[in-house]
């Protein structure tokens, strides 16, 4: 049996309304969508495979153009790690290992959980080139410069350090003003914002890179402040983490040109 | 293609094709489909570079397609599509440019409250999201217009961001929040304490509750075109639990496979998804 029905867009179209029908109709749609993702699932594995194949290529310098990487525009770098995935602490290790070999001098880690804020003096003590962020001084000793910022963050460094700049500013703007008087217009402007960031804690400098290691590609809440013109590249999971797919992703980000909305 | 969204050709081939289209949406609704897709249109100086077209017709082709889009995403089921028209940033362009958007924007909203467009025929509700006091007049008048005339449409919600900068948008959202702190001060509200009164202090809440998209949910797919992959300052809030996708093709070339190869990937990081938003 049949019948006639206008669809969102005002056409009117055919619908089968017989029970039986539907019923196969149905399964042969739900079939349909699982055949499809299992498609899916097998093109990223293939994916995946030649992907495995091209970083081992890179990692022993068979594929010539990625052997000199060119750090100097990577003034930045931002790794994004799903909180699960960051538990694995001697991957974190390694991955940061890997960094300070390519030359990283620089770098933010993070994770909505905050679960390497509190394995960070585990890395500490496993990596001895590594001085955070917050300790860092301006010493420009041959030592220090080998050494890799690392920068530790988590979900209260993103729109919870907003809200604490916004109250920061309001007492700045209470102490200078009476509170009973207008409020100029616009007293909270991008650059008293940036400075007020800096004031609560989030000092660090924008990333040219983010890496996501995690399921999807989403970069979890990093602090939004951050995250104008950064490239955000998907990395697949941690436990899979290559050091080849970590070239190629910084390779290629420095092939990037950007206009900035000119 | 109409402006209505539909294709020239409604021949065998063109019935064929939609007949198809339905299918395919008809397949992908047995999974979760996104309530909110956010566009980044990026591509159409490419576009037309690559075509030997004027930039003007460039941006031209980007707004045909933006109907074709819109269509299909409505069509699939999303409730929301929130499209980057225009950056604060895009003011550094040309004056020419600057000036040809402008009109280019004024015509295109024009053309969308005329009968028969696809706003009428979806019931789409239109919101202009951005700093609408930097706009020249005539555009800012004709946005303000279009969210009057489709302010009783309830089906389908289109929010297109002018004049936008996500900084912008947390910046004056920063500063809606105190200016509500301190009007709570000024009508006796606010915290009693050593013989002062001290406003309460501002929540992340209050930040969502003022910022411009406070209108929609938090996007769950953002599509950015020319295989670029940065944010641009749009949306950087919202956009933490959201996919990213990043086809090759240039906005004016986005076509229905991209979408639902981006509604698929979806899926794919739904239950990820799904778990993150509730953390």
């Amino acid at each position: 049996m049949h019948a006639y029905f206008k669809d969102m867009a005002g056409t009117v179209t055919m619908r089968i309304i017989d029970p039986w029908a539907t019923k196969v109709v149905n399964l042969g749609v739900l079939l349909l969508w699982h055949y499809i993702h299992f498609i899916v699932n097998v093109c990223y594995f293939l994916l995946g495979l030649s992907g495995a194949i091209k970083s081992y290529l890179i990692s022993t310098g068979v594929l010539r153009k990625y052997r000199a990487l060119d750090l100097g525009k990577l003034r930045y770098l931002a790794v994004v790690i799903d909180s699960v995935e960051a538990r694995q602490t001697e991957k974190v290790i390694e991955l940061l290992q890997w960094l300070a070999k390519m030359g990283v001098r620089r770098a933010c880690f993070y994770d909505p959980e905050g679960v390497l804020e509190r394995s960070k003096d585990v890395i500490l003590r496993k990596l001895n080139f590594i001085s955070l962020l917050e300790d860092s001084t301006d010493d420009a000793s041959p030592a220090y410069e080998k050494k890799l910022i690392l920068e530790v963050a988590s979900k209260s460094d993103g729109k919870e350090a907003v809200a604490r700049a916004a109250n920061l500013l309001l007492v700045k703007y209470l102490k200078s003003k009476s509170s009973s008087e207008d409020k100029e217009e616009n007293f909270f402007t991008e650059e008293c914002m940036t400075e007020a960031l800096k004031a609560v804690g989030c000092r660090g400098p924008e990333p040219d890179l983010l890496l996501v290691y995690g399921p999807a590609r989403c970069h979890l809440g990093f602090p939004a402040w951050r995250l104008r013109y950064t490239e955000v590249v998907h990395m697949g999971p941690l436990k899979s983490m290559k050091y080849g797919a970590l070239i190629s992703a910084i390779y290629k980000y420095t092939l990037v040109r950007q206009n900035y909305g000119k | 293609m109409n402006v209505d969204g539909t294709s020239y050709d409604q021949g065998l081939y063109g019935s064929l094709c939609e007949s198809m289209r339905k299918c395919i949406f008809k397949v992908l609704s047995v999974g979760p489909i996104p309530v909110h897709v956010a566009f980044i249109m990026d591509g159409n100086r490419r576009y037309a570079m690559k075509h030997r077209l004027s930039e003007g017709d460039g941006h031209k082709a980007g707004f045909m397609n933006l109907c074709h889009i819109l269509r299909h995403c409505y069509d699939m089921g999303v409730k929301y599509v929130t499209v980057y028209a225009f950056s604060i940033d895009n003011f550094k362009r040309r004056p020419e440019e600057v000036q040809g958007l402008m009109e280019l924007m004024v015509e295109s909203i024009t053309k969308l409250l005329e009968a028969e467009s696809i706003v009428e025929k979806y019931g789409i509700r239109l919101y202009f999201i951005g700093n609408l006091k930097l706009l020249h007049k005539d555009v800012r008048e004709t946005a303000e217009k279009a969210m009057k005339v489709t302010a009783d449409n309830k089906r389908v919600v289109l929010l297109v961001c002018v004049a936008y900068t996500s900084w912008d948008e947390m910046a004056n959202s920063m500063d809606k929040s105190c200016e509500e702190k301190l009007d709570e001060v000024r009508k006796g509200g606010g915290i009693q304490g050593n013989g002062e009164v001290i406003p309460r202090g501002v929540r992340v809440e209050d930040i969502e509750r003022n910022m411009y998209m406070s209108v929609a949910p938090e996007p769950d797919v953002m599509i950015r075109t020319s295989g670029e992959t940065r944010l641009s300052n749009f949306l950087l809030w919202q956009t933490g639990k959201t996919a990213l996708h990043c086809p090759r093709a240039l906005w004016p070339d986005l076509g229905l496979w991209d979408v639902v190869w981006g509604v698929v990937n979806y899926q794919r990081s739904y239950s990820y998804l799904r778990d993150q938003l509730h953390k």
